[in-house]
């Protein structure tokens, strides 16, 4: 186990530097310098050029390559042109709502998809089957900017419960204040992220318990006379949720990312939301690490997910 | 009872032909008693065709220089009201007018029918070269195979939507096909690995080694007899890929990277309601361009679904 552990994160190696290279190759394509919507008219050009050259920006494409990735090892991942701070810094402060976002969003998620997903497998062909599959495909089906959209506007402003925009309210000044608020702020994002994210575990629950409930050891553990509850709870719910075990290693991960579309329509401000301010802005320091960032984060998913598969089901080896 | 009948035609069909009971039922066949068990796939199929039909024919009746005519008398007119410009006199706007006094009505169609072009362009040319990627990886296994899965694999651990946005942001001559050009680019995979999972599986079988025996061109294996056995999972996806593509390329439009302005998008109209006051108070404006996109998509899809079961023999309801 540890040496596959170690075997694959050795190969991420290569896998992170083609893709830092691949952006840095692109960010440097981009259209405009982070100076040119900045410039002060009173500033001479001799004065930006200063600047330039102060900012590394004139060297050539390898050089600034190599310079970046010795700061980043040292924990040095360059200045944000547009907030002018460390782009850790700015990055350290979208990161927490992001993760409060989806934390709620994932326990929502789980709330919404484990007993519909187990209701609609348990009894299914019925009404509530149905009903259930219905709701399963048309949040599979939509796209997510529609459906965001349509909660923005039915439950933040035609009914007004929860607010429609923002990550916290202005107006909170103590702690608790402050907290409430940002949960109240949480709550419809979370609910249209939970609502896209249910799909796959209903889909798997539902058909796996529906394989296992004909299969032979549901039939044992029955005609030895186990209550149907406990053959539930203790013999088809663990088999069912294998297949949920194995998107578990992306959830984990997807706690730190954050969906652009789903913060651009709630204006959260979070990673995906900081990622188009940066594309606006042309702020390539930030735009480069977050790329990097969720690539990662990627990899470290794939990882995780093999991993917990190998964990809950022994027959699984993966090399 | 109709079950019941249905199944009676059936046995006396096979009772009256007995060659027809060696021959399991194939294509359209299928596919059409598909849809008759499953009504809501037909209603969903007879709706998309509806649509699609008005959208195309509607979309080349409306002069697209008369709905792009900036009025700024009638900016913003709730629908059904009529136009308050002189020089539109009488005129009626169905679905109320943008911010520009443009018909959202005519909008709505030639965006559709944009949207619909492209998401069809995007899905076909993205289908072909996932056939022929993913079909040359199962043929040729070994080393060709194993290229491109790693080609495949790296793009797959790319932020997808975040690239595209980069790669929008830095196209010098940015315009539709350029658009194009970048959804397929970063679409393909996904396809290529499906083709070649199923591709594998049929490049195992006995008749494909007995064609590479008998000094079968490769090219001919390829295109006569790989190809057709896999075919019905070819038009599965299609379906369902366009539309994921529709959803891709009106997002994008939404957040500022799609279609460029010159080409109206369901996109377009959707992104009116970046701005809180058009969201809140002027609901005409976006909110049918959201729900055609979300009617779309669904019919697409459940038509998607039932051909998927119809491809399966196991999952066929009728």
């Amino acid at each position: 186990m540890w040496k596959t552990i170690i075997r694959r994160l050795l190969l991420m190696i290569p896998q992170i530097l083609i893709l830092s290279i691949l952006i840095f190759i692109l960010a440097d394509f981009m259209p405009g310098d982070p100076f040119t919507g900045l410039v002060d008219p009173n500033l001479d050009p001799a004065q930006i050029e200063a600047m330039r050259e102060a900012y590394g920006l004139n060297d050539p494409l390898p050089v600034r390559y190599v310079d970046w990735m010795g700061d980043a090892l040292r924990g040095n991942f360059g200045r944000s042109f547009n907030f002018q701070r460390p782009v850790t810094q700015v990055i350290a402060g979208r990161l927490g709502n992001t993760v409060r976002l989806s934390i709620v969003s994932i326990i929502l998620t789980y709330a919404i998809g484990l007993p519909l997903g187990i209701l609609a497998g348990r009894y299914n062909e019925s009404i509530l089957d149905k009903a259930v599959l219905v709701y399963n495909f048309v949040s599979f089906a939509i796209p997510t900017f529609v459906l965001a959209l349509l909660m923005v506007y039915i439950f933040g402003y035609n009914l007004a419960w929860f607010p429609a925009r923002g990550s916290v309210s202005v107006n909170a000044n103590t702690t608790w204040e402050v907290f409430s608020s940002q949960v109240y702020h949480v709550i419809l994002p979370a609910i249209t992220t939970a609502v896209l994210g249910t799909t796959s575990i209903i889909q798997y629950l539902r058909s796996e318990i529906i394989d296992a409930k004909v299969s032979d050891y549901v039939k044992t553990a029955r005609s030895k006379g186990v209550p149907i509850q406990k053959v539930y709870t203790r013999h088809i719910l663990r088999n069912a949720s294998l297949p949920i075990a194995s998107g578990l290693g992306y959830t984990i991960v997807g706690v730190f990312t954050g969906s652009i579309f789903i913060e651009q329509i709630f204006t959260y401000s979070g990673m995906g939301y900081l990622f188009l301010q940066s594309i606006n802005t042309r702020d390539y320091s930030v735009i480069f690490v977050l790329v990097l960032f969720y690539g990662f984060l990627g990899l470290i998913g794939t990882l995780l997910s093999d991993l917990i598969l190998m964990a809950v089901d022994p027959r699984i080896r993966i090399d | 009872m109709n079950l019941m009948a249905a199944n009676q035609d059936a046995e006396a069909a096979v009772l009256s032909d007995n060659m027809a009971a060696s021959t399991p039922p194939m294509g359209f066949k299928v596919i059409s008693r598909e849809f008759a068990r499953d009504k809501l796939a037909l209603g969903s199929l007879i709706l998309l065709v509806v649509l699609l039909v008005t959208i195309f024919i509607w979309s080349f009746i409306v002069d697209q220089d008369v709905v792009t005519t900036v009025s700024l008398w009638d900016s913003y007119l709730p629908p059904m009201s009529f136009s308050e410009d002189p020089a539109f006199e009488g005129t009626r706007y169905i679905l109320g007018t943008d911010s520009a006094g443009r018909d959202i009505f005519g909008l709505l169609l030639i965006g559709a029918r944009n949207s619909l072009t492209l998401g069809w362009s995007v899905t076909v040319v993205t289908s072909i070269i996932g056939i022929v990627v993913g079909i040359l990886a199962a043929y040729y296994a070994g080393m060709v195979d194993n290229v491109l899965m790693r080609i495949i694999d790296f793009i797959m651990i790319l932020p997808q939507l975040m690239i595209i946005i980069i790669f929008i942001t830095l196209v010098p001559s940015y315009n539709v096909f350029t658009f194009a050009g970048i959804l397929i680019l970063f679409n393909w995979h996904g396809q290529a690995r499906f083709i070649r999972g199923r591709a594998l599986t049929v490049g195992r079988l006995d008749f494909i080694s007995a064609s590479k025996t008998m000094g079968t061109p490769s090219i001919i294996i390829m295109l006569r007899e790989m190809m057709p056995n896999i075919s019905s999972l070819i038009i599965v996806n299609l379906t369902l890929n366009f539309a994921g593509s529709i959803g891709l390329e009106t997002g994008l439009t939404y957040l500022g990277f799609g279609l460029p302005s010159g080409t109206p998008s369901l996109g377009t109209l959707v992104s009116y309601a970046t701005n809180p006051d058009i969201l809140e108070n002027k609901a005409w404006v976006w909110l049918p361009a959201s729900a055609l996109i979300l009617v779309l998509v669904l019919c697409i899809n459940y038509v998607g679904r039932a051909l998927q079961r119809a491809a399966d023999a196991k999952q066929r309801l009728g």
